[in-house]
């Protein structure tokens, strides 16, 4: 029994396909791993170890780099409201101050119910739409407090079901088509470009 | 008034609402510059990327030209596209790859064809996850298209591209740490030398790091020519450029505008483009491009928007985003902000940059909400010394990478230009803008 559910386990072997090197697949598979369950428990880093040829230390230390793995338990939304530059001009502290009073937690935290995960983030490079929120990484853009509440009882209700799909960032990101061609062979053709090539130069330059 | 009769390089989609699907694409002349790149040798493509004198739009403006031909003489074994954009209001390549993701697709492969490389990189950051879906619905596009895949459009040219999401890391930005994230581990940039990855890269191999906005203009280049490039802007800043403005502007936005043609006023002013400061205020000082940059006050408002002009004033272009702050701005509190950032992001391999980050970080949070001291002004400024000696423009390198050299930028101008602010915070033992 694998800890990851068989259609992500399936991604992810394709996933590895993709590179070079296992490793490579490391950040997209902590991506699926959160994809399923939210976070990274300790079983799904076991495995995406197994997986990318890896320890499980390896994966802890490396996911626990980024701010984007989690590695406890968050709520069904992770809602981050930037107070970067662009944003702090904008009224970014008021409405990271004002997400966790209608949250009922705070930065870092989980709200009571358990649905939503309140973070201070660093930029989100959307800064024309200042301040900047985002759930579970989607740009929502409510930039008032009003707005911000509005949105809440959306998410509370189901209405943004489309807009704002569950965790994990690569969720809706499928590749169909093309194919990881030996490297080998991919130089033999290179090879035979570049001598039909200086073929066609050496007609031209007569 | 702003001189606008430039073309439109990279934005002359931007109009339509379909401008990410292949359909708009195609029916807007997507795809004829790789069929004609492909027509050509990859040293001639290259030739014009060369005359164009296309500086890299990621921050260093290296001139990208040079970078491939520091590689001409070795195969290069990978091309990797740099969209972490994560400098602090830096919002264009966000721009790019949700609103033309095909042109960066079609620019990619142009590049991956000069440098004769068969396997190309798209790291985007993790937190694009809209930009992720659409990267990859263009690159599958691409491959039914034919014009990616094995021997694209019938030539004998093969590519494969990798669409790689990143996990939310500012340093990922810095092309080794990139590669290091790349090859699945933590973004630690490289100890240098070597300076670039051209010599070793990813998985030790020689390989290319372009911005994504510098791949998207190379299908304009190969349809109209480096020379028809290099006509546009002066000096070496050739071309168009994108600038996202943000902060205490009307009309904040990515803009794209000739080089050295315009100036900071005529971006923030004109209503075409900023359209002026909120509330006719006052501009009390701007952020040239990012917050690594030094700050300009108003008086180098009419600078023309090049890279040597800004450059040659102690700052620079940068990443290509502009700042406003106006005079219900506190500096103090900018300054603390933009330092708290790098010390979240700082990677931590440096004790200057880790260690240095935190301590002025906790300074400038103490003038700016109660408890800062008179002499933490200088304090502040002798521990950026001690990160960036001789606190100079460019700065001096105490660590492995530029972030931790950065750090001084906004504390060093906040201070040189508005001393008394800080002195305010102190008497008035806290932000008197609260």
């Amino acid at each position: 029994m694998t800890h990851l559910r068989s259609e992500l386990r399936q991604r992810a072997e394709e996933l590895i396909a993709l590179y070079p090197r296992r490793r490579s697949a490391m950040l997209p598979l902590l991506h699926l791993a959160q994809e399923q369950d939210g976070y990274l428990s300790d079983e799904a880093m076991a495995e995406v170890a197994e997986l990318t040829g890896t320890t499980p230390a390896e994966v802890r230390g490396t996911a626990a780099f980024y701010d984007m793995f989690h590695l406890e338990p968050v709520g069904r939304y992770v809602v981050g409201v930037c107070t970067n530059i662009a944003c702090l001009l904008a009224g970014g502290e008021e409405l990271l101050a004002h997400a966790g009073r209608t949250l009922g937690c705070s930065v870092g935290g989980t709200s009571p119910d358990g649905l939503f995960t309140l973070e201070e983030t660093e930029c989100l490079a959307d800064c024309n739409i200042a301040p900047v929120v985002q759930v579970n990484h989607r740009y929502v853009r409510t930039t008032t407090p009003e707005l911000f509440d509005a949105l809440i009882e959306d998410l509370r209700q189901g209405r943004l079901d489309h807009d704002v799909p569950p965790h994990g960032t690569l969720i809706r990101v499928r590749r169909s088509g093309g194919l990881r061609v030996e490297r080998e062979e991919l130089a033999a053709e290179r090879a035979e470009a570049r001598a039909a090539r200086d073929a066609r130069a050496a007609t031209e330059a007569n | 008034m702003a001189t606008l009769d430039a073309p439109r390089i990279v934005t002359s989609r931007a109009t339509y609402a379909d401008s990410h699907t292949l359909s708009r694409y195609l029916d807007t002349g997507g795809y004829q510059a790789l069929r004609q790149a492909l027509t050509m040798f990859p040293e001639q493509v290259a030739a014009q990327v060369d005359a164009a004198s296309l500086l890299g739009r990621g921050g260093a403006g290296f001139p990208a030209g040079r970078k491939w031909s520091m590689l001409r003489k070795s195969p290069v074994s990978y091309l990797v596209v740099n969209g972490d954009e994560s400098e602090p209001a830096t919002f264009k390549d966000h721009f790019l790859v949700e609103r033309d993701p095909h042109q960066l697709v079609e620019g990619v492969i142009i590049a991956a064809f000069a440098l004769q490389v068969t396997q190309a990189f798209i790291f985007l950051r993790g937190e694009f996850a809209l930009g992720l879906e659409r990267v990859q619905q263009a690159v599958n596009e691409a491959y039914e298209h034919g014009a990616l895949g094995r021997r694209i459009f019938g030539s004998s040219f093969s590519l494969d591209i990798v669409v790689h999401p990143g996990a939310g890391a500012y340093i990922c930005g810095e092309e080794t740490a990139l590669i290091e994230a790349l090859e699945g581990k933590r973004g630690f940039p490289r100890i240098k030398p070597p300076f670039f990855p051209a010599v070793t890269g990813l998985y030790g191999e020689p390989t290319v790091v372009n911005n994504v906005e510098t791949m998207s203009n190379l299908p304009w280049i190969v349809q109209h020519g480096g020379a028809a490039f290099a006509a546009l802007g002066a000096g070496r800043s050739t071309g168009t450029r994108l600038f996202a403005l943000a902060g205490r502007v009307r009309n904040p936005g990515v803009f794209e505008i000739e080089m050295v043609k315009n100036t900071f006023r005529d971006l923030i002013f004109d209503p075409r483009l900023g359209g002026g400061i909120i509330d006719d205020r006052r501009v009390k000082a701007i952020i040239p491009g990012g917050v690594s940059a030094p700050w300009f006050g108003p008086e180098l408002l009419d600078l023309p928007l090049g890279q040597d002009e800004v450059g040659e004033r102690g700052s620079m272009l940068g990443s290509g985003s502009i700042v406003v702050m106006d005079e219900t701005s506190c500096v103090v509190r900018a300054a603390w902000r933009i330092t708290k950032f790098f010390s979240r992001e700082s990677c931590g391999q440096c004790t200057p940059c880790r260690e240095g980050s935190g301590w002025l970080e906790r300074i400038l949070y103490r003038l700016e909400h109660g408890g800062g001291r008179l002499e933490d002004v200088d304090l502040l400024l002798d521990l950026s010394d001690n990160i960036a000696p001789g606190l100079t423009w460019p700065p001096q390198q105490t660590t492995i990478c530029v972030l931790g050299s950065s750090i001084p930028s906004s504390i060093h101008a906040a201070i040189s230009m508005f001393r008394d602010d800080f002195y305010e915070h102190v008497e008035h033992e806290g932000c008197p803008h609260d």
